[in-house]
């Protein structure tokens, strides 16, 4: 396979001037990740800062209605909030290593900006983070905690003003202070070798979660489920069950409101292949390649791509890419809060979503095991108002 | 010799730099467009890059993303952008380059996008999201139909990355001058001199300088053994366009430097 390929997928389609600091974290990842030193500061930042290992936690009452077992993977319970924190305080202390004074990052939802500004604090590094001007708005909460971590905030009006163009934004910044600065980049997707460095860091979901539910129920899931935005949090849960045959893998990608012409952020399902953001992949665009505005009800959901791996997953046939909506994710929100008192994210919410309103392809009693990515404080403002609280 | 290098070559001869205007195609209007190309090209300009608009372009500065982002807003496309191009095939005696991002080449389809280009009368191609890694499909692509695929390279490409472009390199080599992005700037950054320096022990092909370019002045710092043969001028063109002055009158500043 070609470097930085997964199947026809991936690569590395960024400006010459990017290639020498892709080029010199291509380096460092093989020279650092192996390292016993490395992974033991790793592992005591994950351990004694971040909270790991998360629980698995069974839904009795939910279970009961599904006529199947169900799980959830607690990303939710880590600092800060999300998964994300797996990936910057990796990031950050390779940061560190390579000598770097300073993290760039994009955001979308916030989750990915607050982790970055949270491991840049711990560790000593500066931050700055790019942020779509509409997410500014619709997470202003995490845009404040973001500040008060210390991050510098930048809002970026270019564009349809949401993580896209952030990623744009902090591409353009990076050429220009490559030399102190690491992009923190916060999904499996962008450019070689981002893709395979940010599941690295986020496999540490599935392999816990594997041994979990071995621990607890003596078996394997049969069915692994997470929702797809740029695919780090479902590619960490994925990663270690993909060679279990016996285990069905279910990503979900978020459908917007699904009436007729509504823009929406399911590229595998819906997209064509095509080059944004340094890699090959499924894309939202027109005919004549012009990137389409994502929506979805989710900040962190909403984009346009995915990340390579996943497009080769379901190229394969190994993964299955559905889809949930905003009124799904809304539905399923409420129901995992009133059922078993989880307060999920809004990306999560989708992953449950599928769940819930596919259970009849869910086989009776079997155990399903789904990555709550997130919880769902961030969304407070949004839920309120689209349940009309 | 690639035809875009005898243009270059061919200012040379004459003692001069090379003239390199970039527009963005329906720049400043749809109306407007193809007379400001023929005005630059009657005035001077040796080879003109045509500038494919994209959503997201991300190897560029505030003025010529805007002028992408409003080019898309009034319905510009490349297969129009080739349309107008053949339509007016001969008019222009400046080599033709189009310069954008490889996803709208890409989903026109590489292979009729070449033969198309090359019937319009385009003589290459810069793709500023194209590194050498990824290039040989849209390199093979031209090539078979005589187009060239231009180097770009900046102040942090190594030697060693520099002799990968110029194996397999035609046309010119656009050195970018800064660690960023398109628009224009006071003064040459600190590392040109460096960048040219490696650029022409490494390249045969004729040097272009870009990115950050408005007056030729600014060249007056290099060291003789170190000017460029060919100078790019983009965001700084397109403001001193839109706000309302001759492109003559931009290229005058220009015609009398040498290279
Ligand atoms: C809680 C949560 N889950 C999921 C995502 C989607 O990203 P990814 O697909 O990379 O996991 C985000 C992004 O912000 C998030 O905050």
């Amino acid at each position: 396979m070609k470097k930085g390929y997964f199947g026809e997928f991936g690569g590395c389609f960024v400006p010459e001037l990017l290639m020498p600091p892709l080029l010199e974290l291509d380096k460092a990842m093989r020279e650092f990740l192996p390292c016993t030193e490395f992974q033991q500061e790793l592992d005591d930042l994950l351990k004694n800062y971040a909270g790991r290992a998360t629980p698995i936690t069974f839904c009795p009452a939910l279970s009961k209605e599904l006529g199947f077992e169900l799980w959830l993977k607690r990303e939710d319970l880590l600092h800060t909030g999300a998964h994300k924190i797996n990936n910057t305080l990796g990031q950050a202390l390779l940061a560190k290593k390579m000598g770097k004074k300073a993290l760039i990052a994009e955001t979308g939802a916030g989750q990915h900006g607050v982790a970055t500004a949270a491991a840049a604090a711990r560790l000593g590094l500066e931050c700055t983070v790019y942020m779509g001007a509409e997410d500014v708005e619709r997470q202003s909460a995490n845009v404040r905690r973001m500040r008060l971590l210390g991050a510098k905030v930048h809002p970026i009006e270019n564009g349809s003003r949401t993580l896209k163009d952030a990623i744009n934004a902090a591409l353009r910044a990076w050429i220009s202070a490559q030399a102190t600065t690491h992009y923190c980049f916060g999904t499996a997707a962008g450019p070689w070798p981002f893709p395979d460095l940010v599941r690295e860091f986020q496999a540490v979901i599935g392999r816990e979660a594997r041994a979990q539910m071995f621990e607890r129920t003596g078996s394997l899931p049969d069915y692994v489920v997470a929702a797809v935005g740029g695919g780090s949090n479902a590619i960490g849960m994925f990663h270690a069950f993909v060679p279990d045959e016996s285990v069905n893998i279910v990503g979900v990608e978020a459908g917007g409101t699904g009436k007729p012409g509504c823009l929406h952020s399911a590229a595998i399902n819906i997209g064509r292949p095509g080059v944004l953001h340094g890699e090959y992949t499924m894309l939202l665009q027109d005919d004549d390649g012009q990137i389409l505005p994502s929506s979805s009800v989710s900040a962190g959901l909403d984009y346009p791509g995915v990340g390579p791996e996943h497009v080769h997953l379901a190229r394969t046939g190994r993964v299955r890419y559905g889809i949930a909506y905003d009124h799904e994710a809304l539905d399923a929100f409420q129901r995992l809060c009133m059922a078993e008192g989880i307060l999920p994210a809004l990306e999560s919410s989708h992953a449950v979503a599928y769940v819930l309103r596919h259970a009849d392809e869910f086989r009776p009693g079997s155990r399903v095991l789904v990555n709550l990515s997130g919880r769902g404080d961030k969304d407070m403002d949004i839920i309120e108002k689209e349940l009309g609280l | 010799m690639h035809i875009l290098e005898q243009k270059v070559r061919a200012a040379q001869s004459n003692g001069r730099l090379a003239l390199i205007p970039f527009v963005t195609a329906g720049f400043p209007s749809e109306d407007r467009y193809w007379d400001v190309l023929c005005e630059l090209d009657s005035s001077g300009a040796d080879i003109i890059e045509i500038g494919v608009p994209f959503s997201d372009p991300v190897a560029d500065g505030p003025v010529v993303e805007q002028a992408s982002h409003d080019a898309l807003a009034a319905g510009v496309t490349l297969r129009g952008i080739m349309q107008t191009i053949f339509r007016h095939k001969g008019e222009l005696k400046a080599g033709l380059v189009l310069m954008g991002y490889m996803n709208p080449f890409l989903q026109y389809g590489l292979e009729r996008f070449a033969r198309d280009a090359a019937e319009a009368g385009v003589h290459g191609c810069i793709v500023p999201d194209l590194p050498i890694d990824e290039s040989d499909g849209m390199r093979a692509a031209l090539k078979a139909h005589g187009l060239a695929l231009i180097a770009l390279v900046g102040p942090n490409t190594s030697k060693e990355r520099m002799q990968l472009y110029a194996d397999v390199s035609e046309g010119y080599v656009y050195v970018v001058s800064v660690m960023g992005t398109t628009g224009e700037r006071g003064a040459l950054p600190p590392e040109v001199p460096d960048v040219l320096a490696r650029a022409r022990s490494v390249f045969s092909l004729p040097i272009a300088l870009g990115f950050g370019l408005k007056n030729p002045r600014q060249l007056d710092a290099l060291p003789r053994e170190l000017r460029p043969d060919a100078a790019v001028f983009g965001s700084s063109l397109l403001r001193h366009i839109s706000a309302g002055r001759a492109p003559a009158e931009f290229m005058a500043a220009w015609t009398g430097a040498e290279s």
